[in-house]
């Protein structure tokens, strides 16, 4: 079992409630393969840097998850084939970033804020 | 006017000048996340462009972290690829 987390940009085009449920499917889909979600973080509506798809806004969505090695081709396959997804992102996290993700969602200063002013 | 006083064509620097440090190490960073756009926004010119280690002071590893997470943040449309005036 490895940590990830994943990051997905949807199209604008969803109403609340399909975004809602590509949400659920797609962490459905972590659940039943035997991982575990270990948070989940709606961003909604974003501008995006530059178009995708001649889109210049997106849904963003942030899964944190915990799963076995094997499982993230089966969850690409699945992204790569739904119409929703205009780009995800899959990252693997050390020991640091798993602690630094953790810090984040207890609202404790990350220790980045320091270097910032520097 | 005084025999020893000695006269130079070009100005001496007076000045020490400040040694640059890498902030991660000093401020023990030890990850560099990719979703922290305003952060990365540090490591960045005008254009987009990452800065190089000699004027950021980075280490090489840590450089390479935030060249990575620059790169992340590029394909999910978090930063520009290309740009004017970023700041």
């Amino acid at each position: 079992m490895n940590n990830y987390e994943l990051m997905v940009i949807f199209t604008p085009v969803l109403s609340d409630e399909e975004f809602k449920a590509a949400q659920k499917k797609y962490a459905k889909l972590v659940t039943d393969n035997g991982g575990a979600v270990v948070a989940e973080n709606a961003w909604g509506l974003k501008s995006l840097a530059y178009p995708i798809q001649k889109k210049t806004t997106g849904l963003y969505w942030v899964l944190e998850y915990s799963a076995a090695a094997d499982f993230n081709e089966k969850l690409k396959i699945q992204l790569l084939r739904d119409e929703a997804v205009l780009r995800q992102l899959c990252t693997k996290l050390d020991k640091y970033a798993v602690e630094y993700n953790a810090r984040k969602r207890s609202g404790v200063k990350s220790g980045n804020e320091k270097a910032v002013e520097a | 006017m005084a025999k020893n006083e000695i006269k130079y064509l070009t100005a001496i620097k007076s000045d020490k000048r400040v040694k640059k440090f890498c902030r991660f190490k000093k401020y023990g960073i030890r990850y560099i996340d990719y979703k922290d756009v305003e952060f990365l926004k540090k490591f960045l010119n005008e254009q987009g462009k990452l800065l190089p280690r000699r004027l950021s002071g980075n280490s090489l590893k840590f450089q390479r972290k935030v060249s990575d997470a620059v790169k992340k943040a590029r394909q999910m449309a978090l930063l520009p690829y290309v740009t004017d005036l970023l700041k």
